[in-house]
């Protein structure tokens, strides 16, 4: 109750507990003290190593310019924790505020934080996915092996998607001039997140990077040999292909199940929370003690219709964590809402790729500065007669122009002149987007719900 | 040991870091950025100016020294280091 | 006649110290006078117009009437040499810098600047060593000047001993780009087009011989590579050498100067940098927001209709961009006006931002960092001479003529 001193305490002496030890829970941990958190702060993590960092799994660690075990997040503060590590947490009991770890503890709290993320999404065939060769990569034990498995000098890779981190994989493959073919589902890579006219630039860099793209196939079975390693994969359309190593990248399921039969508002798309991270419980009512942030959680965006978002972006996890943070030690008139704009980033064939707003949102794209066929360019997504997202491919310099653009909700097409207009930026185009009932690896923003009572969803496995 | 982290929504690609420490931070291209988040062999000094010259301050680099309890769970596990209260 | 506001600054009896009028200045953040340029003076909005595609680099887009304090100037350069990529749009611009960028820094040549530390505090060490009477130092002439200009000669191939001919130029040049409304601006543009064409003369003559006879110095390499953008036209190569030859030592020599300065004017952050030389590092960052070499950006113009704080920039107008006062707005920054090193976040507009931000910068920092560690060691109680110093006229490129100081002896 605000004023009644319980702040104050919960402040002083109260115990906070964070599930889920990666970059979400530890920037909450350091901005809870940063907030004067004296209390006890419990770290639980699924993996046995301290917070790392994952961007440098799919790029710096599979090019052999880093080591996968070395990436663990500077420290920006002392959280002064207590860290229970390679023991995940199994349940949530709300009524007696407890926590249950896989190893049978219960750790008691007073205000408990979210932020178990996600995993990736394993090849759906068990005996297949059993194969040796057969990789996913999230985790840096994954980065790890699929590092040496490159190191050894694979015949050819296979990566089964292709997302952005499907995309990265296959870039660095080119880059040590290790073969490797990518399948995507849809008409073109990254064409969920960017759509067909940018996912046209995407599959023209990875052509003439030597990758061997094969798009609207499926891969329907993966062949092992006798002694159980990987061999061939057959595809939708009659062919295969003999690979060595595949790699598994069709995006990333939220790790929600142990919240099963909790009460909390929790599923196959996350925690839905209201946007100060607070999170519902299953009756649409927001809970005051339970909070959620990073890949796992889902919030009311304003600039999007308060759409629900769950994003998947290293930036979003670290404000939404802080936002939390600042949430959970405060009285209800002083919390502050997430409301920052979504952007990510990748890069992939020497080419830094940069986004803002969403993109999947939109229906058309203007190219308004540079050129499709340079691979260097500003796309501008409209929806509605807005401006909804931004893309820029080695044009990120201009990109805070274009985030105003969005967070003004400033009219699509824009009319106005800009420097390096070219003929193709003269009027928009579809931005083509595949039917969303048509799922390919799975865009990395998924957009869901409008109201924090709506339970209806509807889950369309990507396989 | 350090560790470093760039938040690369920050960063523009300025490559500031990569001219003034070539051991840490490489450019990929013209604009993308490639760092090594734990470099042992790079001088200290070499980063100080790299992550002083960003001009999105967008390098994140240690401020507490890594080591002692902190981490703590890379070589003791933490599980019973503390039972819960 | 009361001057009006922009006069003032631009007047030179207040270059020592025009961050009042700055201060003054902010109080209408996009400020117009009748037939002059939009000037702009506020951080977020200055940092705005940086990453803006609505404004444009090159002066071929003002509307033909526009006034500009620089027009007359601009097609006089037409005639000799092509613009520098400074004064280019995308793709143009971006082109010729990615080139130019080839032998300076990464991807292409990562350890360029890296690979001349060593020789950078030889020339301090040598400089230092080679101060005569203690008791009478011009620092300018001394110092901060012959060591930006040996270290650019190095980095490009010029012969330093040429060091006499294309200082007239680079100055005359330099000279030209500010905007004095009183000054004679035809005869100072004819005079700019011949220093132009002179000092095109001369590259273009350093540049053949470099060609038959490659180094590993930058012209040569940007006169034989062939990277993936293919090679520069022969104009193209004297504009940029010209380019990097004149940006490569006006703006470092007042960068140093200011920064010895400052740090003579705070004598307790002298004190612990002598004692501590990593502190040079944040002590350069905070010079560049707190005295930044480049005042001004006086040649962007708008390719459309702006609005900005209640006001319309009109399409073809001319911008000035007062990067200086956007680096002392409290909007921004807490207590601007006061020189700390320990500032959180300083994320200044000193070398620009944007596609055009200072290309030597990493050369520059490295260059300042050494130059005021070493003096800071070696001077043993340096004091000012003259406070203020006597300044050069250039109200955009604002920095000490000379710099009196005295001390008691040269620690070795």
């Amino acid at each position: 109750m605000p004023g009644d001193g319980s702040l104050e305490q919960l402040k002083r002496e109260g115990r906070i507990v964070v599930v889920g030890a990666s970059l979400a829970g530890l920037r909450a941990a350091e901005t809870l003290r940063e907030k004067g958190f004296a209390g006890s702060l419990t770290m639980i993590g699924d993996e046995p190593c301290e917070p790392y960092d994952r961007p440098p799994l799919s790029k710096q660690v599979l090019l052999g310019r880093a080591s996968a075990d070395r990436t663990a997040l500077p420290r920006l503060r002392s959280v002064d924790a207590t860290w229970r590590l390679g023991s995940p947490a199994t349940g949530l009991d709300m009524a007696a505020r407890r926590v249950r770890l896989a190893d049978g503890d219960e750790v008691p709290y007073d205000r408990l934080l979210i932020a178990t993320g996600v995993r990736a999404r394993r090849w759906p065939n068990e005996a297949e996915a059993e194969l040796d060769g057969v990789f996913s990569l999230r985790t840096r034990d994954d980065s790890a092996a699929l590092a040496r498995r490159l190191d050894a000098g694979p015949k050819r890779v296979l990566v089964i998607g292709g997302g952005f981190t499907g995309s990265e994989i296959a870039s660095a493959c080119r880059e040590r001039d290790l073969p490797v073919t990518v399948t995507e589902r849809g008409a073109a890579p990254l064409v969920g997140a960017l759509g067909g006219v940018v996912g046209a630039v995407a599959a023209e860099m990875q052509r003439e990077h030597g990758v061997d793209l094969r798009t609207g196939v499926m891969v329907t079975a993966l062949e092992g040999d006798a002694s159980g390693r990987v061999r061939a994969a057959q595809l939708s359309d009659g062919t295969s292909v003999e690979a060595d190593v595949v790699v598994v990248s069709l995006g990333a399921l939220r790790n929600t199940e142990w919240l099963a039969g909790s009460g909390l508002g929790a599923g196959p798309r996350g925690i839905a929370c209201d946007a100060g991270c607070r999170a519902f419980d299953i009756r649409g009512i927001v809970t005051d003690d339970v909070y959620a942030a990073g890949d796992v959680a889902r919030c009311p965006h304003p600039l999007f219709g308060y759409q629900f978002l769950s994003l998947e972006h290293w930036g979003n996890a670290v404000s939404q964590a802080r936002i939390a943070a600042h949430n959970m030690l405060s009285e209800s008139t002083d919390r502050l809402p997430h409301m920052e704009v979504p952007s990510f980033w990748s890069s992939q064939f020497g080419v830094n790729i940069k986004s803002v707003g969403i993109p999947s949102m939109g229906t058309e794209i203007l190219i308004a500065q540079g050129s499709l066929t340079d691979h260097r360019f500003l796309g501008v997504y409209g929806y509605q007669g807005r401006v909804i997202g931004a893309v820029a491919f080695d044009h990120g310099r201009w990109l805070p122009f274009y985030q105003e653009l969005i967070e003004s909700t400033a009219p699509f097409p824009p009319t106005f002149a800009t420097v390096d207009r070219r003929p193709e930026g003269q009027r928009p185009l579809d931005a083509d987007f595949p039917d969303p009932s048509v799922p390919t690896h799975g865009p990395t923003v998924t957009l869901s719900g409008y109201s924090p009572a709506d339970r209806r969803m509807t889950f369309t496995p990507a396989h | 040991m350090v560790r470093i982290a760039v938040d690369l929504n920050r960063c523009q690609g300025y490559a500031q870091c990569a001219f003034l420490a070539p051991e840490i931070f490489a450019m990929h291209g013209d604009e993308a950025l490639l760092y090594d988040p734990e470099a042992d062999d790079a001088p200290r000094e070499k980063l100080d100016r790299a992550a002083a010259a960003c001009p999105v301050q967008a390098i994140l680099v240690d401020a507490v020294e890594p080591g002692g309890l902190e981490p703590g769970a890379a070589d003791a596990p933490a599980e019973g280091v503390s039972r819960a209260r | 006649m009361t001057q009006t506001l922009l006069h003032q600054i631009l007047d030179y009896a207040n270059r020592a110290d025009p961050y009042p009028l700055y201060k003054e200045l902010r109080k209408t953040p996009v400020h117009h006078e009748a037939d002059g340029p939009y000037v702009v003076s506020t951080y977020y909005e200055i940092r705005g117009l940086l990453h803006d595609p609505r404004v444009s680099s090159d002066a071929r887009n003002l509307a033909s009437n526009a006034a500009d304090p620089l027009a007359s100037e601009a097609p006089a350069q037409e005639s000799t040499l092509p613009p520098g990529f400074l004064k280019l749009d995308p793709p143009e611009h971006d082109r010729l810098r990615r080139m130019t960028n080839r032998p300076f820094g990464p991807p292409h040549s990562p350890h360029r600047v890296d690979g001349m530390r060593g020789e950078l505090r030889d020339i301090v060490t040598g400089l230092i060593d080679g101060i005569g009477d203690p008791e009478r130092i011009d620092l300018v002439e001394q110092f901060s000047y012959p060591f930006p200009v040996t270290v650019i000669c190095r980095l490009l191939g010029i012969p330093r001993e040429d060091e006499a001919r294309f200082h007239v130029w680079a100055d005359t040049l330099a000279a030209s780009l500010d905007p004095d409304p009183d000054a004679d601006t035809v005869g100072r543009g004819k005079e700019a087009q011949d220093a132009r064409m002179q000092l095109g003369m001369y590259l273009a003559g350093l540049i053949e011989e470099r060609r038959k006879n490659p180094g590993d110095d930058m012209l040569s390499q940007l006169a034989t590579a062939q990277g993936d953008d293919g090679p520069m036209t022969t104009m193209e190569l004297l504009s940029t050498a010209a380019l990097l030859l004149i940006a490569g030592h006006e703006t470092t020599v007042n960068l140093i100067t200011n920064g010895m300065l400052t740090l003579l004017r705070h004598p307790d952050v002298l004190q612990r940098l002598r004692a501590e030389p990593r502190l040079a590092v944040p002590i350069v960052e905070e010079l560049l927001r707190y005295e930044p070499p480049v005042q001004l950006v006086p040649q962007r113009t708008t390719l459309a209709d702006i609005e900005l704080r209640g006001v319309t920039i009109p399409k073809g107008s001319t911008l000035w961009l007062v990067l200086a006062s956007g680096n002392r707005d409290p909007q921004r920054f807490e207590d601007p006006d006061r020189f700390d090193p320990d500032r959180p976040d300083i994320q200044h507009l000193g070398l620009g931002s944007g596609i055009h931000s200072c290309f030597g910068a990493p050369l520059a920092r490295l260059e300042t960092q050494f130059a005021l560690a070493e003096l800071a060691r070696r001077l043993e109680n340096p004091r000012l001479l003259d406070d203020p110093p006597p300044y050069r006229q250039n109200a955009v490129l604002r920095g000490p003529r000379h710099l009196h100081i005295a001390c008691d002896g040269i620690r070795p």
